[in-house]
């Protein structure tokens, strides 16, 4: 099915400078791999090298964590939304 | 914390009494939570962004005890944004700047001032003196000592970030909340996410933000409300949609979990890979380099130099040195453009970029490609003064 995910600013140049992203999948980490698929260049900045989810990006379905639900097996509805949520530090 | 939300011991003059009087007639303050507010001891790590909005509303609003860290000197680009620092006061102490108008505006606060760079060393010691420490800083070192610093001394460590457009905000360290290190286990590698520096932010962004911790600091001291732990606010000012995620805690955190590995603050620096992006940084300095006069003389003795600008085309716009524009994004896809056959001088705004430029091109086969020292800046100070500096 299509769901949508939200990119945030920082990645966007990765994006296609684009806010929001529709992919196809059943559950988050097809979702966040059909997502990579369609932007190669945003991998590096969601995985590391053995193709974990980096430990500076967060990702949420609604507003729960998918670290505290079932990880990349959480599954997904239509009218759910996907946040990536990377770390920032700004402040001056 | 405790303290905070007791009988508080404090007497309000009458000069105060009305100074307050609009906090003072609404239930959810009243004389009792006024003098809360005036035993309370904030310390604002940072005067900068974050730091203007958060410290001119404690101020304002009555806190009695407000700390300022912070080192640096007020520069003209801080002013976009950095309410505190008015132009007068570039080239001043930004704590100088800071603790004149926090006066002015309120002469019953005591300001505390910390003339340092926030460290492992004296952060425990800092922090020992107040209640609720406030995050307005601007890298991840700092951000994550704060944190490790706040779960250690258990005060709470009201939090906010900003991005170009966007922020978060949270309180974390409480001591049924989470922390940032449940947030965000680990920091981003060097350079891979971009500062505000390089980045950009929009100048009234740290200003929600920073009203936003401002907001949460004075609802832990009085007491009231929901305070924002265990929840993330994000900010998007372009789409001006707030959003809000739950942040859980940890139970491993390695800080504030049931069996904490982290007892002492650590060396954040090597935590967040400076010592790495040092080494990277001598890298580059095997790059080839030409500093702007010899580019200068040669350019005018009309040798031919190719000159490659790989910064953003927005930054085109606001100063040039006639450079052929490929921004450094884009290089890859577009160095056939350029002929390997010609010496090539690479340019960017300082000179991170164009080195990271000259590497890749001088890795396919550019072997005449050279960096401009110090970028359009060094041009625009050594070279050509009238050009404007960004």
């Amino acid at each position: 099915m299509s769901i949508k995910v939200l990119i945030p600013t920082p990645l966007r140049p990765y994006a296609g400078k684009q806010s929001a992203i529709e992919v196809n999948a059943q559950n988050v980490g097809e979702a966040l791999n059909d997502l990579v698929a369609k932007h190669p260049d945003l991998r590096r900045h969601l995985f590391s090298e053995d193709g974990k989810l980096r430990s500076f990006v967060n990702v949420y379905l609604n507003d729960e964590d998918i670290r505290y639900l079932s990880k990349d097996a959480t599954p997904i509805k239509e009218t759910d939304t996907i946040t990536i949520v990377p770390s920032v530090a700004g402040g001056m | 914390m405790a303290s905070l939300t007791e009988t508080s011991p404090a007497t309000l003059s009458n000069e105060e009494i009305l100074r307050y009087s609009r906090h003072l007639i609404m239930p959810e303050v009243t004389l009792e939570g006024q003098k809360k507010l005036k035993s309370a001891r904030v310390l604002c790590v940072g005067t900068g962004g974050l730091g203007s909005p958060l410290a001119l509303y404690l101020a304002a609003a009555g806190v009695g005890t407000l700390g300022l860290v912070d080192f640096d000197v007020v520069d003209y680009t801080n002013l976009q944004r950095q309410v505190l620092h008015h132009t007068g006061d570039v080239g001043r102490l930004k704590l100088d700047s800071a603790i004149d108008k926090l006066t002015a505006i309120n002469p019953f606060v005591e300001i505390k001032r910390f003339d340092t760079y926030l460290s492992s060393q004296n952060a425990l010691e800092i922090f020992s003196g107040f209640d609720i420490i406030a995050d307005g800083t601007d890298n991840f070192a700092t951000r994550y000592l704060v944190n490790d610093a706040c779960v250690l001394s258990d005060k709470p460590n009201v939090y906010a970030s900003i991005f170009r457009f966007e922020g978060q905000a949270s309180i974390f360290a409480t001591e049924a909340g989470p922390c940032y290190r449940c947030l965000y286990p680990e920091p981003p590698p060097p350079g891979l996410v971009p500062s505000c520096a390089e980045g950009g932010v929009l100048g009234v962004l740290p200003g929600l933000l920073g009203v936003i911790q401002a907001t949460e600091v004075i609802k832990l001291v009085l007491g009231v409300g929901e305070p924002l732990i265990g929840r993330l606010v994000l900010v998007d000012a372009l789409a001006m949609r707030f959003r809000e995620l739950r942040v859980g805690k940890n139970p491993e955190c390695p800080v504030c979990g049931a069996n904490p590995t982290v007892n002492e603050l650590i060396d954040y620096n090597q935590f967040c890979g400076i010592r790495g992006e040092e080494s990277e940084a001598s890298t580059s300095a095997k790059i080839p380099e030409i500093q702007p006069e010899e580019l200068k003389r040669r350019l005018d003795s009309k040798e031919d130099i190719f000159v490659l600008d790989v910064r953003e085309p927005h930054e085109y716009q606001i100063v040039n040195i006639h450079g052929h524009l490929i921004p450094l994004g884009d290089l890859p896809t577009r160095v056939h453009e350029l002929d390997s056959s010609r010496e090539i001088v690479v340019h960017c705004k300082s000179g991170a970029r164009s080195a990271k430029a000259v590497d890749f091109l001088r890795k396919s086969g550019f072997k005449r490609a050279t960096n401009l020292t110090g970028g359009i800046l060094a041009w625009a100070d050594r070279i050509d003064t009238s050009l404007p500096k960004y």
